[in-house]
């Protein structure tokens, strides 16, 4: 574990708190012990969002980035899993905080938007009471004024009809108004970090637009910062101005989104695009996967925690891909990728399957 | 929700009648002969027909059945033509002729000790199987958990004949803290009524509590883990709001159905405790009934403890549309 953690990421998170980020994450590990062993579920990721910007987080199942973002929400249980690190939101320090102070930023100052809104919602309650508890948790208004301010917060996520949907019960919604109550309900207390948890992708292809739309649109309106999870790529180049790419519980490559999705460096980031299909392009013979399945957290690989799976790792000279972890390493300003091969040798490489892609339908 | 209520009182009245209708089916119709059982060892072909006659036996099932459904709305009189009729009033179900008495006061007779029984029990039993289950699932895997689980397994497994014999020996019989039990109402003796009632009581809650328990517990943690109680941690409620107001809202609603269901069921008579401690019940009534296959008593105790389970089923049912919103829209 020791071997494997991020020492040599001087300059990634700005240590000094004057000019910190709004967020950053220093080294952050959560470990569950399980009957089988320890599960190393984020194994020293750092990042930083500046306030204001999207970060997408981005990888598979089981690469750890809903359990980075629990962590960050501090949702993670302290009974059951170890956190260590730094999480640093606005100059204040999180994981060392007492749960009652993290109760007070929970819903108020960071808010967290979940995968499946049916389940997320209570289905006892209505969704306005639902709202006007989320409110009166953290500030002592009225339960007249805290309903009028859920309606216009209703009306304001798009939800016809709002002054008679304010007394349904979720079950009484489409998934894409239940989406929108959830929303609703996150941004309630103008919390300055937002994050969404794959917030899109147990709607309709349809719907998912339209919630994007809306996140973007609240997040310019209110200046939140958005951590957005999810294994989507396709839905990252419209809204997120970072990518970080997640594997085995550790970002393997992290950078602006143009510059990630111009010239990937990183071989899974590489599979990755490759294996989206664009609609601005012509479609390829076939998309191409990456092969195998993601690595059991845990027996992870001694080496390059990828390696299995990497169509490239014979280049590397000596055997560095099968025993020594790759560190996460600046190859150009911002732009971080953790990959034994040469920086030349992987934009190579990123030119040339670009070039068979593009050339594919021809 | 009125809908609602209409079509589940409609396919309560259908059950009963279905029930009823295969009751007396099964016991009317059946082979073996009920009139031969009226008369004893010094029997003839004559006396057999005699009673065949006197019980309603001779009519066809239909008429029988007919005649057993409208005396429970306007009462009946068995053996009209002898000199001796009985009347039965309604509702009447029956008249049970080795007992020379109607059915209905017999049960009425029953009803009150089976009542205090099972009402006193299912007090015990969901107070401490809920507050063990909620304590267990808060404290998972630490030693309180471990202990509530094991005692818990161990009453589980305890069959009720047996936990009740060790009962009677050692707390009535060896240390004589409490007499042998001898009923009477509570009304003419109360502390002789809860010195008679403890250890059914306490025998009854026993096994019911060791499931409660584990149920709860299984409930509490599964919705514990449930979506809408993240949501609510996310919300930055107090973690007592979010157990109380979220998670247990939601986890023990089906355990108060089960828990309405159970005391349905012992409603129509605790048979093992009933004997047991010598409580003259609707299950040591049944039991005897049995016994003496007294045709019109077993009859009538079936289709009204039948009765009281589905009725039972309305109400949880109905509670369940009120706790629940998501049943009402049907």
């Amino acid at each position: 574990m020791t071997a494997t953690s991020e020492e040599p990421l001087s300059g990634m998170p700005i240590v000094g708190s004057a000019d910190r980020p709004f967020l950053s994450v220093n080294d952050l590990h959560v470990t569950f012990p399980t009957e089988d062993g320890l599960v190393q579920a984020v194994d020293g990721v750092s990042l930083s969002v500046e306030r204001g910007k999207t970060l997408a987080i981005v990888g598979e199942s089981g690469s750890g980035k809903s359990v980075t973002a629990q962590a960050i929400m501090g949702l993670v249980n302290r009974k059951s899993a170890t956190v260590t690190g730094e999480i640093w939101l606005d100059g204040q320090e999180l994981i060392n905080l007492p749960q009652r102070e993290v109760q007070e930023l929970m819903g108020m100052e960071i808010a967290m938007i979940f995968q499946d809104p049916m389940s997320s919602l209570h289905p006892f309650y209505r969704i306005g009471d639902q709202i006007v508890e989320a409110i009166r948790a953290h500030r002592s208004i009225g339960k007249a004024a805290a309903r009028r301010e859920t309606l216009e917060m209703l009306q304001h996520v798009g939800i016809p009809a709002a002054e008679r949907r304010i007394d349904a019960y979720p079950h009484q919604l489409s998934g894409g108004m239940r989406q929108r109550v959830m929303i609703a309900m996150a941004l309630i207390n103008s919390p300055q970090l937002l994050i969404a948890d794959e917030p899109t992708t147990a709607l309709d292809v349809t719907v998912q637009a339209q919630i994007l739309e809306l996140i973007a649109r609240l997040q310019g309106e209110f200046g939140t910062t958005v951590i957005l999870i999810t294994h989507d790529l396709g839905i990252v180049a419209d809204v997120a101005d970072d990518v970080a790419v997640m594997y085995g519980g550790r970002i393997v490559e992290l950078a602006s989104t143009t510059t990630l999705y111009d010239l990937p460096e990183m071989p899974y980031t590489l599979g990755l695009l490759s294996s989206v299909p664009r609609m601005d392009q012509k479609l390829p013979e076939r998309l191409d996967p990456i092969r195998g399945n993601p690595p059991s957290p845990i027996r992870l690989p001694k080496g390059c925690v990828f390696q299995p799976r990497c169509d490239y790792w014979q280049r590397v000279p000596g055997e560095a891909c099968l025993t020594v972890r790759p560190d996460l390493l600046e190859s150009d300003p911002d732009h971080w990728v953790r990959c034994h091969l040469k920086v030349e040798e992987r934009k190579q490489i990123a030119r040339d399957v670009k070039q068979i892609l593009a050339g594919g339908g021809e | 929700m009125f809908a609602y209520l209409v079509r589940r009182v409609l396919l309560m009245l259908m059950l009963l009648f279905l029930l009823s209708v295969s009751v007396f089916l099964l016991f009317a119709i059946l082979p073996g002969d009920p009139a031969r059982l009226t008369c004893g060892k010094a029997c003839t072909p004559a006396i057999i027909e005699s009673n065949r006659h006197r019980l309603g036996l001779d009519e066809p099932p239909l008429t029988q059945y007919v005649k057993f459904v409208s005396g429970i709305f306007v009462g009946r009189t068995f053996s009209a033509d002898s000199p001796q009729p009985i009347k039965c009033d309604a509702p009447c179900l029956g008249y049970s002729f080795n007992r020379q008495e109607q059915v209905m006061s017999l049960i009425a007779r029953s009803a009150p000790v089976t009542f205090f029984l099972a009402i006193g029990a299912f007090v015990i039993w969901i107070v401490v199987g809920l507050a063990l289950g909620i304590f267990a699932a808060l404290n998972r895997g630490r030693w309180g958990d471990r202990l509530i689980m094991g005692i818990s397994l161990i009453g589980y497994s305890m069959p009720s004949f047996f936990l009740g014999l060790l009962l009677v020996f050692f707390v009535i019989i060896k240390w004589q803290f409490l007499p042998f039990p001898a009923y009477v109402a509570p009304w003419e003796n109360p502390f002789q009524f809860f010195q008679t009632m403890l250890l059914p009581w306490i025998l009854l809650a026993t096994l019911y509590a060791a499931f409660y328990i584990r149920l709860t517990r299984n409930q509490v943690l599964e919705v514990l883990s449930d979506d809408y109680v993240r949501t609510a941690r996310a919300k930055g409620l107090p973690e007592r709001t979010v157990v109380v107001k979220h998670a247990l809202r939601a986890g023990l609603t089906p355990i108060v159905t089960a828990a309405g269901l159970d005391l349905a069921g012992l409603l129509g008579g605790a048979i093992i405790s009933e004997n047991i401690f010598s409580l003259p019940g609707l299950g040591a009534l049944a039991i005897s009934s049995i016994i003496d296959s007294d045709l019109p008593l077993i009859t009538g105790i079936t289709i009204l403890t039948a009765a009281i389970i589905i009725f039972a089923n309305l109400v949880v049912d109905l509670l369940y549309a009120v706790v629940d919103p998501r049943v009402r829209v049907i």
